[in-house]
């Protein structure tokens, strides 16, 4: 029985698992597995190259909507959980905790991330954004394109969904209705408010471009 | 006394406009704070160990490795030796530590020792269930024997819809703290008056005791009622840490295993009919599970209950799963989608289009409903071009891509439940509202607000509603549609005594009495008399230095005509099958809804919408797969169990049902009926589409192209 099988079977799960560890194994098991790319001996080379962090708490320096933020934490630690737990930044939601639903994303150098699946230490030297971020002051365009067209309700998607339209409109600034429907397929919202939210970003485009709120 | 009716349709300042939520903006920029974005100062977190078994008993727990883990505050074990787990993911243990991650690493520490036993987890096949399945004992209407012998036709189906589960997007938890006599309790419910009580009872303390807050709620579909287990344990790991705040949300896995599930329903049903496609007899034989206590039976046959010569037969199967919960209109959705199958196979069978199946067979429905069925089925049949876009089930031309067309059906209570509402004016003018309610996305603060503001006739931002708090005057949970009747029409009643005590302090000054008053547009005056009039500020700086509070209460026994209960919906499904790849594509959904007096009419189609698209789910997409070797749920994440994407819906089309006769009868509650007949129609479409009924939903291509096999093999 491998490590991981090991562990999974909660007869014989034992002390000493980790999500660190766990990572390493299937990091040189796995790319020898994958094998095209490397062999076990590369795989283990690359590995004693990597440079490593923790166990325990280590500091990690986050740039947040502008804004420095230097934290002592464990290297496995996401980006979300560091926001939410560490910042009180809580408008990015944990939801699926596995890149799926999109209730925690953020802008990252630009780009759409789900936050629940980048490790903070990993966004070190990067410039993120949050729904505070760009609400500060007012609330953006898009949240309040979301309000007008009552894309929402109970909320808790909302936040993600926001930041994932502005980063959409961000590339798209035209977008058509079709363009809208397959761009935000990265989050889902329970209650049904979908409806909402497609007239919402076509909306918030328009007030974008006329340069409101954006 | 002054008069609580609501004013006449078209004098209306408030009530029936298209108001934005009021806690929109907040929700959208992230600044609404649920409970499980709650940091209190010294928090801990809480981690549950849970069972990896489907059935087991317990031999013995040692936590003494985890106890020793640095950070660690404290553990409870749920179970003790000698006990049986029925379910996977049942809870065993809870870890309280300094961070979340430590609780994780010592839940991983604790040692179970498990006795592994036989388990059930699958109830498709009723012959397989052996003892888990316990007939209910047959209910036999008429003479179904002789209503079959002498029918024109016989249409006979079997008809499946998987277990559910509400996957509320934030999960079940709360953050607690226990001090000294105090628990302060912020929970993620449903239930903001009653959830405390609860709590007391399971610790065995006052009720006194517990102070309950919640500002927003994301997502509770009838599952957030009680405190839970995890509730108690963490009030008692809290007190044991000297009144740290402990926060626990349940992960994505525990979520969807044990948190609330709906049950299933399968049945084989037989219908007997004439040739002009009045049903003559029914007879079933259904089965549900949605765990250890069985499942629900669901109400069939569904809307037509009177057709005449009936036979019933229902087995509860237990099944080791997580336990059901109440999940929006419980039974109504697997109960419309039974019947409607059955209905439009029979009129398959018959060759006839089922709108008119349908409306021949609204006889058999409550009288008092059947006129507003063929009302919304003419409405609904317009909006989705029926008359055009309909043909004969299977005659959808050449290609291989079908399009087809079918409807569903819906019936609900949704009268408003008990509820106490606080009405206070004070000498500055300002009006505050206080509730013991809730806001679960349904629009809840915003309708009181629009009450409130109409009956005192003032802007809504001269208003501020209060709910999420069981220091407020109490309501009832919100489930079962009833909250909407219910703090309308306590929030009428509150303010309307409000408004004529100050009536009371300003009608000396015009030697007048109170009765001869009105507030409109934000002033005070005398009816029919402009010149007798006062801006609200002034009026209320009449009343001196002492607030005017009072109280309203909805008694559901006694609403005053306020609200009432009896809804109808009917909705129509358009959707195009590709014969090759079984993929289904929802085209469009029409849902027509009547919920009596609208208070808020964009609110009340975000509803119906929403409620479209989950039925879209459950029809396409969703179902929580068991596996039968290890007993565990197979997809307990949002990578497997489907739900659907903004690109997935189609067009979506809602008609609120709000003719004066509708007005007249009072509010009634819009939660459950609209998430009822969008499956049976949805279900419908792709049988029309195709040609054959595909028996089990959610129609995922590989149903889809098992039931095409089936037809070219048969």
């Amino acid at each position: 029985m491998s490590k991981h099988q090991d562990e999974l079977d909660p007869k014989t799960r034992k002390a000493g698992f980790s999500r660190r560890g766990f990572i390493r194994g299937v990091g040189a098991t796995g790319g020898a597995l994958g094998g095209a790319i490397w062999t076990e001996e590369e795989a283990q080379g690359a590995q004693g190259a990597v440079k490593t962090a923790g166990p325990g708490a280590v500091p990690v320096t986050l740039n947040i909507n502008g804004k420095e933020h230097k934290l002592n934490i464990e290297p496995r630690m996401t980006l979300l959980d560091a926001c939410r737990n560490q910042l009180d930044l809580t408008g990015a939601k944990r939801v699926c905790d596995r890149a799926t639903c999109g209730a925690c994303t953020m802008i990252m150098n630009g780009k759409v991330v789900y936050s629940c699946t980048v490790l903070a230490i990993d966004a070190q030297g990067k410039q993120i954004q949050t729904i505070e971020g760009i609400s500060a002051g007012r609330p953006h365009a898009v949240s309040v394109a979301f309000v007008n067209n009552d894309g929402q309700q109970c909320g808790y998607c909302t936040p993600g969904f926001v930041m994932a339209a502005k980063g959409f409109l961000d590339r798209n600034p035209n977008p058509t209705y079709e363009q809208v429907k397959s761009g935000l397929g990265g989050n889902l919202c329970r209650c049904g408010t979908y409806v909402g939210v497609r007239k919402a970003v076509l909306e918030a485009a328009k007030a974008v471009k006329g340069g409101k709120n954006a | 006394m002054p008069n609580y009716n609501w004013p006449p349709m078209d004098q209306r300042q408030q009530m029936g406009k298209r108001q934005s939520r009021l806690d929109g903006i907040e929700k959208a920029t992230g600044r609404a704070r649920y409970s499980s974005d709650l940091n209190r100062p010294g928090m801990l977190f809480a981690v549950m160990l849970t069972s990896p078994y489907a059935h087991a008993r317990v031999r013995s727990i040692d936590t003494s490795a985890a106890q020793k883990l640095a950070g660690v505050t404290g553990i409870r074990t749920i179970v003790k030796a000698g006990d049986e787990v029925n379910w996977v993911s049942q809870e065993i243990a809870i870890v309280a530590a300094t961070s979340e991650q430590i609780a994780r690493d010592a839940v991983r520490l604790i040692q179970v020792d498990y006795e592994v036993l036989p388990h059930v987890v699958k109830e498709e096949n009723l012959a397989k269930a052996g003892n888990r399945a316990r007939p209910a004992g047959e209910q036999v209407t008429g003479d179904p024997d002789k209503a079959f012998k002498e029918a024109d036709v016989i249409s006979e189906g079997q008809y499946g819809i998987p277990v559910l589960t509400h996957c509320c997007l934030e999960s079940h938890g709360q953050v607690i703290e226990w001090r000294g006599d105090t628990i302060y309790f912020y929970p993620s419910t449903q239930n903001v008056s009653g959830i405390g009580p609860d709590l007391a009872k399971n610790l065995e303390v006052p009720a006194t005791q517990v102070k309950v807050h919640m500002d927003h709620v994301g997502g509770g579909f009838g599952s957030k009622f009680p405190s839970d287990r995890w509730g108690i344990e963490c009030a008692r790991l809290s007190k044991e840490s000297g009144g740290r705040p402990l926060k626990l949300f349940l992960d994505r896995a525990t979520e969807l295993s044990i948190a609330g599930n709906r049950p299933s329903a399968f049945a084989k049903i037989k219908v007997a009919a004439k040739r002009d496609g009045t049903i003559t007899g029914w007879e079933s034989t259904s089965w549900a599970t949605g765990g250890m206590s069985g499942g629900g039976m669901p109400p069939i046959p569904y809307v037509m209950t009177n057709i005449p010569n009936r036979r019933l037969n229902h087995s509860a199967v237990q099944t080791n799963g997580g336990p059901l919960r109440a999940w929006r209109a419980p039974n109504h959705p697997q109960a419309s989608f039974l019947t409607c199958a059955a209905v439009e196979d029979l009129a398959a069978k018959l060759g006839m289009d089922p709108l008119e199946v349908f409306a021949k067979n609204v006889q058999w429905a409550p009288e008092a409903r059947r006129e507003t069925y063929l009302h919304q089925f003419k409405k609904a049949a317009e909006l989705s071009e029926w008359s055009k876009r309909w043909h004969r089930r299977g005659d959808s031309g050449p290609g291989t891509v079908k399009r087809g067309m079918g409807v569903g059906i819906c019936t609900w209570g949704g009268a408003g439940h008990l509820s106490n509402c606080k009405a206070t004016i004070h000498p500055d003018g300002s009006v505050e509202i206080e509730l013991g309610s809730q806001d679960l996305g349904t629009g809840t603060r915003t309708v009181i607000t629009q009450v409130a503001a109409e009956t005192l006739g003032l802007p809504l931002d001269a208003i501020k509603v209060k709910i999420g708090d069981n220091s407020y005057p109490p309501s009832n949970a919100s489930g079962g549609s009833t909250t909407v009747g219910g703090v309308s029409s306590s929030t009428r009643i509150a303010t309307s005594n409000a408004l004529e005590k100050l009536f009371e302090k300003v009608a000396p000054a015009w030697n007048t009495t109170a009765d001869k008053l009105e507030a409109a547009g934000g002033k005070i005056q005398v009816k029919g008399d402009s010149s007798k009039s006062l801006t609200w500020a002034a009026a209320s700086k009449k009343m001196g230095v002492q607030s005017i509070t009072e109280m309203g209460q909805n008694d559901p026994k006694n609403p005053r005509g306020l609200n009432t209960q009896g809804v109808c919906g009917v909705q129509i499904a358009d959707v195009s099958v590709d014969v090759e790849t079984g993929v289904v594509k929802m085209n469009r959904l029409v849902a027509v809804q009547d919920c009596g007096l609208v208070i808020n009419p964009k609110l009340a189609e975000g509803q119906v919408a929403g409620a479209c698209i989950m039925s879209i789910c459950g029809a396409l997409m969703e179902e929580r797969i068991m596996d039968a070797a290890t007993g565990r749920v197979l997809n307990p994440e949002m990578e497997f169990y489907k739900l659907a994407g903004i690109g997935d819906i189609g067009e979506i089309l809602v008609h609120m049902d709000i003719r004066p006769e509708m007005d007249s009868r009072g509010v009634i509650g819009l939660g459950e009926p609209p998430t009822i007949g969008g499956i049976a129609a949805i279900a419908n479409a792709v049988a029309n589409a195709i040609g054959v009924r595909v028996p089990v939903v959610p129609l995922t291509p590989d149903r889809v192209l098992a039931a095409l096999e089936e037809k070219r093999s048969a």
